[in-house]
């Protein structure tokens, strides 16, 4: 082996532990329990769900469709929505179209209770005692807050609490863009 | 301590065989029981990150494995009660990946190594054999002698 062969093979190991250090760096930065949506740019799934007010009233997914809006999917039981409730409040009063979807709740009177003490932000709110249309958008915990265009496909999912941060880095930009009709729209 | 032994042993085999009974389920048939108890331990609960659905106490997991039962009952295959949860929940909640440009690494990584190791082994044997031979004087002596007679022989 000439000398330059020699320093190269010596170099290997450094090689490799920059490449291993990069790689591992990145992990350090995600959150795993972040799972992207396996809907996006799919159409939201057909479903029928009482109102939370009146379970008289039966709401399809027609309800989600018109123009952009946000679908938060909220329980009583979850206290991270009880978090972002004041913020959802605040979005409401600026004209953002909000749909709940209430999922397995302990009961009903405790959701409308919350509604009438916390505050309504919703538009309307669906009532999803058993979580199976949660099940068809494939929730996983609450909150979950969807981003749906005025076809009614998912562009986007975030996992957790809506806040000021979260509101003007990632989905106050996606929510114009898809206000002004501009295509295509990503986070 | 000894009584402290019986409680640990008596506590476990409580958790045990409630886990045993937590999830009873009737079967029409003795497949359509395989097929379940597959599937809920193949399908990965997408709240713990690291459990099966037949492993894990979340409410989520319940759900999916009622859904699975369900499924089974209806008479679906192993395949469509997978597809339908990969539709809703991604390639995550199985714990089978399945073949793409993202998930290579997986087979490949073992055929890299494998392949640099045969590499490395190569270069060191043949840097042993590739080491010069030095010889004493005295060698180099005989081997002069028998050179020199090798020349008058021919």
């Amino acid at each position: 082996m000439s000398k330059t062969t020699r320093l190269l093979v010596l170099f290997i190991p450094l090689a490799l532990f920059l490449g291993m250090t990069l790689f591992l760096l990145r992990g350090l930065f995600s959150d795993p329990t972040e799972l992207s949506s396996a809907l996006v740019g799919k159409p939201v799934p057909a479903f029928e769900l009482p109102d939370i007010y009146d379970t008289d009233t039966m709401h399809t997914e027609a309800v989600l469709q018109g123009q952009p809006m946000l679908l938060n999917v909220w329980a009583t039981w979850c206290p991270t929505c009880r978090a972002e409730h004041e913020y959802l409040n605040k979005l409401a009063a600026e004209g953002v179209p909000i749909v709940g979807l209430n999922y397995k709740d302990d009961s009903r009177e405790k959701a409308v209770n919350w509604l009438n003490t916390l505050g309504d932000p919703y538009q309307l709110n669906l009532y999803d005692e058993l979580g199976k249309v949660a099940l068809e958008f494939g929730v996983y915990g609450a909150p979950e807050t969807f981003i749906i265009d005025a076809q009614g496909r998912v562009v986007y999912r975030h996992v957790g609490d809506v806040n000021e941060r979260v509101w003007e880095a990632k989905l106050r930009p996606l929510f114009e863009c898809l206000q002004q009709g501009a295509q295509p729209c990503e986070v | 301590m000894r009584s402290l032994m019986t409680l640990v042993f008596g506590l476990s085999f409580m958790l045990l065989s409630q886990h045993a009974t937590a999830d009873q389920r009737e079967f029409e048939t003795a497949a359509q029981q395989q097929l379940y108890y597959e599937l809920i331990n193949e399908l990965r609960c997408p709240k713990c990150q690291n459990q099966t659905i037949a492993d894990s106490d979340a409410p989520l997991a319940k759900d999916l494995r009622d859904r699975s039962y369900d499924m089974v009952m209806a008479g679906q295959s192993k395949q469509q009660v997978i597809d339908f949860m990969v539709a809703r929940y991604g390639d995550f909640v199985h714990y089978q990946p399945p073949m793409q440009w993202s998930t290579s690494i997986l087979w490949l990584a073992p055929l890299l190594a494998i392949g640099l190791g045969i590499v490395v082994i190569t270069f060191m044997v043949r840097s042993q054999k590739q080491q010069p031979v030095t010889l004493s004087a005295q060698e180099q002596a005989r081997l002069k002698q028998l050179q020199q007679g090798a020349d008058d022989d021919s």
